[in-house]
């Protein structure tokens, strides 16, 4: 329905997020056309828009059953769209290359490959050398700090150092876009700061745009650039809020009067839309 | 220490309480001891059996025929299975006919391949290799059939072609199932083949050996065969059970 207007940096010019190149454009990344989504009769998105700029963080939040999770779906076509037109800097899917990360990381690894394998496994396929594989694996375990072996399997490591792993294959391939599904969900409260981290590590580097889905606001909020926030079936876009809180957010980031603000404010947004 | 032990040699309660009734039962005259010989009679004469040489060609017989079957059987039903599985409008179309004859027992089916293969060797393979296909079938296609959505989806969000897909991902969620229905397999090939040697003229096996014993009342003979029969299932079983755990290393570890 509403157009989000794109988003001009409003936080000071000298944050190391403005002055990346790959960011400063602000240019649309990825671009939802009159997107329309039924489930068994029952329509989801009707005539849904949404821009998203490019090397953004944007956090998806809303009421149970509203669809955050089937709206990243269909963007990174695991779930087909009825009607609509979904582009990625004005290229299909096919010609774009993504990264997810799923929530239950105890079954989207791989079990019959151990950790290191299965974060080339993505490179493998694409058709890198087995040097290059090498190269590009070691790379993310410098970026990660990996400290366990990576010789393990799977299922001998903890869901925390799972996680890690799956979202080390996810940005493997070194995607234009990552779609993260409750990823925090299963995870302690350590292996989220950690995480956190990281990801905010790996969006300043490399520039990829994020897209989260959270059910927990806190979690939402702290790592966006924007809260994209949802509203009850058909569902419409209830607010874009933005947040322009210094990188790297740390754990005290939550008691940030800022923080505290957009959290706020994206609260009692949440708090109409149940009461509509 | 001493409560591990007791919990190592908990296995052998089982088989020791056997012993002592099927002892009991011969020695308080239960039983005749025309129809039951000693628990211990029969051990050695099973032990003279194997020094003397007289139960390998028999024993060599069943577990060629019952290979013969099995590899046939794998080869033929792992494939098809996998095939099948990977698209379910065709696994739907023949479900009813699998599941027909993996209901039918397979004995019911001995007179039908006598007709068409004669009292062979061929017959008794055929036979059995019939009777384990359907069930490694049926599991390697729901082994396809229910493999975790999740990593079909992480392997379709890297991009990779649809046979990788098939081949990376699809075939290896499925190894656990399919080895379910080969171990099954194999166990069902033995019974069938252990059937057939029996009812289907046969010179040699140890179905043969024990109908032969029984024929004549040579009865030592008899339950030392059936012992050794049993030996052998269990025995093949446990390769089975050390190959698997060795190959599906995740095996109910995800």
């Amino acid at each position: 329905m509403s157009n989000i207007n794109i988003h001009a940096p409003t936080s000071s010019p000298t944050s190391s997020l403005a002055s990346n190149p790959l960011t400063s454009p602000r240019k649309t990344h990825v671009l939802i056309d009159n997107l329309n989504k039924s489930f068994s009769g029952l329509p989801l998105y009707i005539d849904f828009n949404l821009k998203i700029s490019r090397g953004d963080i944007v956090s998806i939040f809303g009421p149970n059953g509203c669809g955050k999770s089937t709206l990243i779906n269909m963007i990174a076509g695991l779930t087909e769209i009825d009607t609509g037109q979904i582009l990625f800097d004005g290229k299909t899917l096919t010609e774009t290359k993504i990264g997810y990360v799923f929530q239950n990381y105890r079954d989207a690894l791989f079990p019959w490959m151990n950790a290191w394998s299965n974060i080339a496994y993505p490179l493998k396929r694409s058709g890198m050398s087995a040097s290059q594989v090498k190269d590009r694996v070691e790379a993310l375990i410098d970026l990660f700090e990996i400290k366990f072996n990576l010789k393990q399997y799977p299922y001998e490591l903890s869901g925390g150092q799972q996680q890690t792993i799956s979202i080390m294959r996810a940005l493997a391939t070194d995607p234009e876009v990552l779609f993260l599904d409750e990823p925090f969900s299963a995870l302690d409260f350590e292996m989220t700061l950690f995480i956190r981290e990281k990801l905010q590590e790996a969006n300043l580097k490399t520039g990829v745009t994020m897209l989260i889905v959270s059910h927990d606001l806190e979690d939402a909020v702290f790592l966006a650039d924007k809260i994209l926030l949802l509203t009850r079936r058909p569902t419409r876009i209830a607010a874009m809020l933005d947040f322009d809180l210094e990188r790297p957010r740390k754990a005290e980031s939550v008691s940030d009067p800022k923080f505290i603000k957009v959290k706020a404010k994206a609260l009692e947004i949440f708090q109409n839309e149940m009461r509509a | 220490m001493r409560f591990k032990w007791t919990i190592r040699l908990l296995p052998l309660v089982g088989p020791v309480i056997l012993y002592i009734l099927w002892a009991t039962a011969v020695s308080a005259k239960w039983v005749s001891a025309a129809l039951l010989p000693s628990p211990l009679t029969t051990i050695v004469y099973t032990g003279h059996v194997f020094v003397s040489g007289a139960i390998w060609g028999d024993l060599w017989s069943t577990v060629q025929r019952t290979l013969y079957a099995f590899a046939c059987a794998s080869l033929v039903g792992v494939p098809l299975g996998v095939l099948l599985g990977s698209s379910p409008p065709i696994y739907k179309s023949v479900e009813f006919l699998i599941d027909f004859f993996r209901s039918t027992p397979s004995s019911a089916m001995i007179p039908l391949f006598m007709l068409i293969f004669g009292i062979t060797d061929i017959n008794k393979i055929a036979i059995a290799a019939f009777s384990a296909v359907l069930v490694i079938i049926f599991n390697s296609a729901y082994g396809v059939m229910n493999a975790k959505k999740t990593r079909v989806m992480a392997a379709k969000t890297m991009g990779v072609s649809r046979f990788h897909i098939f081949k990376d991902v699809l075939l290896m969620e499925s190894l656990l199932q399919t080895f379910i229905g080969l171990r099954t397999g194999i166990s069902l090939a033995l019974v069938i083949v252990i059937v057939a040697e029996m009812f289907i003229g046969s010179e040699s096996g140890l179905g043969h050996r024990i109908i032969d014993a029984q024929q004549v009342f040579n009865i030592k003979d008899m339950y030392s065969s059936i012992l050794i029969t049993g030996a052998l299932g269990y025995v093949m079983n446990l390769i089975f059970m050390f190959v698997e755990n060795r190959l599906i290393h995740w095996g109910g570890k995800v």
